[in-house]
């Protein structure tokens, strides 16, 4: 019915892939949106500079989870090197840059014509950035 | 009544489709009088108030106390100097809370306050008086509360997020046969009910012009003549002065001594038009009729569900859609042109008291028509249908 809620985002907000804890995670980060109370935690399997695995958990806006499941199935395999282009990627794209070999993430692309959505879409690729520098901790869209 | 008329701001499509405005709880709506009476203020008066000779600062002055006086019976205060301007409710709260004096250290709030009523309290030890399933206060909890510690009672006169109306006349004598004073927070208050302070008995009360059908950046500080003298000033400059040396200063009385610097006088001039907007319409019949409307409306949508239902109410509808995030549900109705808050309503603790970190409301005002409610109504469905 909307830009914004394409069949892809309904979809993985309804399903997310990847949800639950991760067995031998040794990163993570939780992401939380205070003004609307958003939370999700972010777990990885980082081995030498690969993503092996990728998982999350919690509740959010059908923004929010979906851009979520969208990374977690996107950065598997990636190196930290990769999974930092990507993020700009998505960074650019939420702003109204092309989404162009991005796959089903170009699917968030009608985030841009809603400014004060764009922190749901970026939340988990925040803490995935939190993750990979070490910093398992929490990072807010607020900061 | 069809009061939509006196209103521009509504007469306009958002998305392609007729803007249904139901977020008046966070700010009303104004009428054409009131931009008027604003824009007439700086087209013909405007002037710096208290302190010209010539012919436009004595009008601008006549008006702000105009304004002043319009305010008083408005709220049938004893005397205007018991009204002091300030920008909103929540200054109003921390003007309280850093000048009125006591050696006691608690502060008694009810569980349904907005942050603006919570916060600037916390400096203070808060005790809390909670609220039953269905959203009403929990009186015998607020008096026991109330003790020799007791600094303050501060409560809503209604809340932001229920729409409960608290039994405020109850909450005064309960506090008063303690010797305790009590400020009520009437932000949601004046625009629906009339509000009567000496009946009341409140020894402050507060509430802001914008929720009211008047200008943002102007409220009202109400407080008893004894009290407001007896209090320290609170902002210091210019205005709120009588004899100034290098080292020190005197204070004039209340209202003055609270209102340093220039006010906003053209929003007292649009504060008073909208009590003049206001006054002789009975909307408290009207607005009730739409909210058993919504209530109805929300009760057929499959997954909707109310939060709340206080026994006595204004047009405050809170609701979740089940298996739907409320930001999803407030994007999918803005889409359908339909304007509702979504999220936490400032009011945080309140809302994990029923569970919930988000919520969607749709509130109501004068101006408000059956066909909102029955736009919101198809516009769930949609949400439904977007997520189904």
């Amino acid at each position: 019915m909307t830009d914004l809620y394409q069949q892809t985002i309904v979809e993985h907000a309804k399903r997310p892939r990847n949800f639950g804890p991760l067995p031998g995670a040794n990163r993570g980060a939780q992401g939380v949106n205070p003004l609307c109370g958003d939370e999700i935690e972010l777990h990885l399997r980082v081995e030498g500079d690969r993503v092996e695995a990728a998982t999350f958990e919690g509740a959010g806006c059908a923004v929010c989870v979906a851009s979520a499941s969208m990374m977690t199935l996107a950065v598997k395999g990636s190196s930290a090197a990769d999974a930092a282009r990507l993020m700009q990627r998505v960074r650019d794209l939420v702003a109204g840059g092309d989404g162009k070999n991005l796959g089903e993430i170009e699917s968030l692309k009608g985030v841009a014509r809603y400014p004060a959505r764009r922190k749901c879409a970026l939340l988990a690729w925040r803490a995935l950035e939190a993750a990979l520098a070490g910093e398992a901790t929490q990072v807010s869209t607020e900061l | 009544m069809n009061l939509w008329r006196d209103f521009p701001a509504l007469d306009q499509a958002v998305h392609g489709k007729p803007l249904v405005y139901l977020d008046s709880a966070a700010t009303s709506q104004k009428p054409r009088a009131v931009i008027d009476a604003i824009s007439r203020f700086y087209e013909q008066d405007n002037a710096n108030v208290h302190r010209g000779v010539h012919a436009l600062a004595e009008r601008a002055t006549a008006q702000l106390e105009d304004a002043r006086e319009r305010v008083r019976r408005f709220i049938n205060a004893a005397r205007a100097d018991e009204i002091v301007f300030v920008r909103g409710v929540t200054e109003a709260v921390n003007l309280v809370a850093d000048s009125f004096e006591s050696d006691r250290d608690e502060i008694v709030v009810t569980a349904l306050e907005h942050h603006s009523n919570l916060v600037p309290w916390q400096r203070f030890k808060v005790r809390v008086a909670g609220v039953d399933d269905r959203g009403d206060l929990r009186l015998d909890e607020l008096e026991k509360l109330i003790g020799p510690r007791t600094r303050l009672v501060a409560a809503a006169h209604v809340s932001n997020a229920l729409g409960t109306i608290n039994p405020v006349e109850k909450i005064v004598k309960l506090a008063h046969d303690k010797g305790v004073a009590v400020l009520l927070d009437g932000a949601q208050a004046a625009p629906h009910l009339k509000v009567d302070v000496q009946r009341i008995g409140c020894d402050f009360y507060a509430f802001s012009a914008h929720k009211m059908y008047g200008p943002m950046g102007i409220g009202v500080l109400y407080g008893k003549a004894a009290l407001l003298d007896a209090m320290r000033p609170w902002q210091r400059g210019g205005e709120m002065v009588q004899k100034v040396s290098w080292e020190s200063a005197t204070y004039q009385k209340a209202p003055y001594r609270f209102e340093a610097g220039t006010p906003d006088v053209a929003a007292a001039v649009g504060l008073r038009a909208a009590i003049e907007w206001l006054s002789g319409k009975d909307l408290l019949e009207h607005e009730q009729g739409l909210l058993r409307r919504g209530i109805d409306v929300l009760q057929t949508i499959p997954g909707v569900r109310l939060l709340g239902a206080p026994r006595e109410r204004i047009g405050i509808l809170t609701f979740t859609v089940e298996g739907v995030h409320p930001h999803d549900v407030g994007t999918v109705l803005d889409q359908e042109g339909i304007a509702v808050r979504t999220g936490h309503l400032c009011a945080q603790p309140l809302l994990e008291r029923f569970g919930q970190t988000a919520v969607v409301r749709a509130s109501l005002a004068a101006y408000s028509r059956p066909e909102d409610l029955d736009a919101l109504g198809a516009g769930l469905h949609k949400v439904r249908e977007t997520f189904g």
